[in-house]
């Protein structure tokens, strides 16, 4: 392949606008012989990074975020099509290739539809080109423009319609040469006509037709196939690999081995995997696995970094002179992303530079550290997003994306390498276990007065960001160091407004620091506790990162408060809840499932039998992203312990709704996953290896599964920035299906995953 | 290595091939095929599913040799972006995906068992698709398609 000779600062500043054909572009063929350059930092402020529109009227966008199955392609068309008023057919949206789009950091946090919806980004830069082309046709026209309309990518006179001017005679193929326009008025709500429909996903039909090319389809002229050898067991370093044993196998190119990582290099997929089954590698020990049976208690021992989100201090004195003191410890396992495609990249790296197609999350970053992996210049690398299996989170894309760079780079030849499932499930950046202490005090009239919290969160490594490569497996292998753990204790007094990034604060309590109260509820006396702790294995985002945990926690805890005095859990949670949209979601889904107000549990509770019950568990994600709810309905099978989720309603508040139906699509996906991890999602482990390594090892519902009805109460509010909606269900299902337990027995899961063993355990040691 | 005949979505193709190599890499890679994906490569997950004689079977552990001359159907062969099958428009009119991966097992498991089962109940249904998985937990829309698509078979 030819290196061609464009890149995207030549774009730039060429006279061209950045158009890309509307074939394929980010696949093999174009993509691959396309020169990078250096670009990074701040998203660009120029309007001809972002939009360009073709000589034919067709407009091309360049997006920093990208489709990752959360429908995010769709909503950012649907936001080009209505700021610059043209059909959704006629918009074609390139994502996330460094080359040629702007650097918007990582696709995560459910933050990427709010960044591109709220700020001088991709829905600004819409706007500010149809008010570019409107003062063009003004001119053009010779007719003010307060005379003139937009309409299907053209511009006409209001009082004569016949006098028009299209987008592609006005700016076509030429660039804007103008700064995004932050005063460029933004399509008014009430006249939206793509924006808050229900627009259907665009890939869908090349999907289900087979027709779509995830990165796992992509192929290269001369591509080869590796797969690696992972330590077999965790810190076990190489000693020897001996060649021998694979020599002369059919297909085998090479054997790959750089510091402590191991792969071959093979013509055929399946002669790579018989190669790397068959190598003969000698391994260290590793350094041994505190036991998974005393985990949770192994991590109080541990030193910590210690973080206070708030801190009141009168909590103690609180506690001291309460009426009565309610505590109770959560705990909370690993969990996998467990993505349905085992990770896949195909890097091209020759001689001094490399092209990776990649799933990443992350491209520009990944172009970094993909550059201090290779030993390249960073210039000298391209990445190109190419869509892989749901990832929900730091899977191995990023990990994958280092393998086949490294092998592309030893063979001189494009290589693709797709992880076997065993390595996969060692390679992810797991969601992270917790342990979580609370304690709450009453006053006589049972009220609370103080809550204290108190966690120990295990981490190593983390996303790679710019700089960090060894935050993942293989960067670690080829001798880079995951971000140190620096122990601090005690915690410093929390500083500026409250973060609750992590939603460690709970929902009732003020959240007041320095002064400024920015929580959601009114308890005043509050202490909240974090020791990060190191962890064994890989940690990372998963899908609500701690804020699933630190939820669960504070969602049961509440409901057990609120059964200890007796009193309705959705009627004790308003009484402490001051933020009238997280409120207003409490009683739309309590509404929306027919809530009866009374106690939990269920009078007259029955011992024996299937037992039946509802709970409700809330959060303002990370603080500020997103209002949630839900009411779960469970069957509680006494005997055998298994939990039936029958039904869930979410109540959902993320400002203006961009998408109902794909809104809806990510709450019932986020509500169904989430009650997975809630029942049985469990990372499991010996004394030197993680034997989580496949669908038996890791348990996840499958399509047969008895999955519940999912209903869904929307609040659209049409004149607020708009929220994320990826994380936001998932967040409060586990507390909600455990609330519904206790209401339906009286048995109190402070667990997760609430298997059989366990709730037979706690129906055991019911009062 | 040795010579094989496969028959995929009516077509018949002549290959060179260790007879032990699994179906799966023989269509992506040799066949250039999407709809087949690697998931798990244990039949643990449905997504390498194809049609073999009318059954649903994971492509990821059937050796290639044992296929030969056997009809194949890939996701490819039911329908196409312009003319899809009816339970590829049923999955379309749901919206019934996030990411998209699962699909094709999830529709070759339901099809392959609803031509040999059209009356087959809900929870007939769920059993036959009891090894596949969606970790997008897009379930409740698929099996809404999937019950669209067993009613439209029943008119």
């Amino acid at each position: 392949m030819t290196q061609a000779a464009f890149s995207r600062r030549d774009f730039l500043k060429g006279s061209g606008a950045l158009i890309v054909s509307f074939s394929m572009a980010g696949t093999a063929g174009e993509a691959g012989a396309q020169r990078p350059t250096p670009f990074g930092g701040a998203p660009d402020d120029q309007l001809d990074s972002w939009i360009a529109v073709g000589e034919d009227g067709r407009v091309t966008a360049y997006t920093g975020k990208s489709e990752l199955g959360q429908g995010l392609y769709t909503a950012q068309t649907q936001l080009i099509a209505e700021e610059l008023v043209v059909p959704m057919a006629r918009v074609r949206l390139v994502q996330c290739d460094t080359s040629i789009t702007p650097d918007q950091g990582t696709t995560s946090g459910s933050q990427s539809h709010p960044e591109n919806f709220n700020r001088s980004n991709l829905a600004q830069a819409a706007a500010t080109a149809r008010k570019a082309l409107l003062k063009l046709a003004s001119e053009r026209l010779e007719v003010p423009v307060d005379q003139l309309a937009v309409r299907d990518g053209a511009i006409f006179v209001k009082a004569d319609p016949t006098r028009t001017a299209s987008y592609g005679t006005l700016i076509g193929g030429r660039k804007f040469s103008i700064p995004i326009d932050d005063s460029a008025e933004r399509r008014p709500p009430g006249e939206w006509t793509v924006l808050g429909t229900a627009v259907p996903r665009v890939e869908l039909p090349a999907m289900v037709a087979g027709e779509f090319e995830f990165v796992h389809d992509v192929r290269l002229p001369g591509m080869l196939h590796g797969r690696v050898v992972r330590p077999p067991a965790v810190g076990a370093t190489l000693v020897k690999v001996d060649e021998s044993s694979v020599r002369g196998m059919p297909g085998l190119v090479q054997v790959v081995v750089k510091k402590d990582f191991v792969g071959v290099v093979a013509e055929k997929p399946w002669q790579a995997i018989q190669a790397a089954r068959r190598l003969k590698a000698s391994w260290t020990p590793g350094v041994g696995l505190p036991s998974h049976g005393t985990f949770y208690e192994h991590l109080r021992k541990q030193p910590s970094r210690d973080t206070l989100t708030v801190d009141s201090k009168d909590v103690n004195a609180k506690l001291a002179t309460a009426a009565e003191v309610v505590r109770a410890t959560y705990a909370h396992p690993y969990q996998m992303h467990g993505s349905m495609g085992t990770s896949c990249a195909v890097a091209d790296v020759q001689g001094d530079k490399a092209t990776i197609w990649s799933p990443t999350q992350a491209s520009h970053p990944l172009k970094r550290t993909a550059a201090m992996i290779l030993g390249l210049p960073p210039e000298n690398v391209r990445v190109i997003f190419t869509m892989g299996a749901g990832c929900y989170g730091i899977n191995a894309a990023d990990a994958v994306s280092y393998d086949a760079a490294l092998l592309s780079q030893a063979v001189g030849k494009p290589v693709r390498v797709q992880l076997m499932r065993a390595e996969e499930a060692v390679s992810e950046n797991y969601g992270s276990a917790y342990l979580i202490d609370q304690r709450v005090a009453l006053d006589a009239g049972g009220q609370i007065v103080a809550w204290d919290y108190e966690a120990w969160v295990p981490t190593l490594g983390g996303r790679p960001g710019y700089e960090t490569p060894g935050n993942i497996i293989t960067g670690l292998l080829v001798g880079f160091q995951p971000a140190p753990f620096r122990p601090l204790t005690p915690a410093p007094d929390p500083t500026g407004a409250l973060n609750n990034r992590s939603n460690a604060a709970p929902s009732y309590v003020a959240g007041c620091v320095g002064g400024q109260c920015g929580g959601t509820g009114t308890v005043k006396s509050e202490r909240v506790l974090t020791h990060t702790v190191p962890s064994p294995f890989w940690t990372g985002p998963l899908r609500a990162p701690a804020r699933l945990q630190n939820t669960f926690a504070h969602e049961c805890f509440m409901d057990e408060v609120a059964a200890r005095v007796k009193a309705d859990p959705v009627e004790y949670r308003l009484r402490y809840l001051n933020d009238p949209r997280l409120r207003e979601v409490v009683v739309a889904a309590a509404k929306g499932a027919g809530w009866e107000a009374r106690p939990s549990p269920r009078p007259g509770v029955s011992r024996t039998g299937v037992a039946t019950g509802r709970g409700m568990a809330c959060v303002l994600y990370e603080g500020h992203n997103g209002y949630s709810a839900i009411v779960a309905e469970v069957e509680v099978d006494q005997a055998t312990g298994a939990v039936r989720v029958t039904r869930m309603v979410v109540g959902y508040d993320c400002g203006p709704i961009s998408n109902p139906d794909g809104l809806k699509n990510q709450l019932e996906g986020g509500a169904l996953q989430g009650a997975s991890r809630a029942l049985v999602e469990e990372v499991v482990w010996d004394d030197r290896k993680v034997t989580s390594v496949d669908w038996r090892t890791y348990r996840t519902w499958s399509l047969g599964s008895d999955v519940p009805v999912v209903e869904c109460v929307l609040i659209d509010r049409r004149d607020q920035e708009a929220y994320g909606a990826g994380e936001s269900s998932i967040t409060v299902v586990a507390a909600a299906i455990g609330n519904a337990i206790f209401d339906a027995t009286g048995a109190r899961l402070r667990q997760v995953p609430f298997t059989p063993e366990r709730v037979k355990a706690a129906l055991a040691a019911r009062a | 290595m040795s010579v094989i005949t496969l028959r995929v979505n009516g077509r018949s193709h002549t290959l060179d091939v260790d007879p032990a190599t699994p179906l799966l890499y023989v269509l992506n890679d040799d066949l250039h095929l999407h709809g087949p994906k690697f998931g798990c490569g244990l039949a643990q997950c449905g997504s390498c599913t194809v049609i073999v004689r009318g059954e649903a079977i994971k492509s990821c552990v059937t050796p290639v040799g044992n296929v030969s001359g056997a009809e194949i159907t890939t996701l490819e062969g039911l329908g196409t972006v312009d003319r899809p099958h009816p339970i590829q428009r049923a999955f379309i009119d749901e919206q019934a995906a996030q990411c998209g991966f699962c699909l094709n097992g999830v529709i070759l498991t339901a099809k392959a068992f609803l031509d040999r089962n059209p009356k087959a109940t809900d929870q007939q249904i769920r059993q036959a698709l009891s090894g596949v998985l969606c970790r997008c937990f897009t379930h409740v829309r698929m099996l809404r398609a999937i019950r669209k698509y067993a009613r439209e078979m029943a008119i």
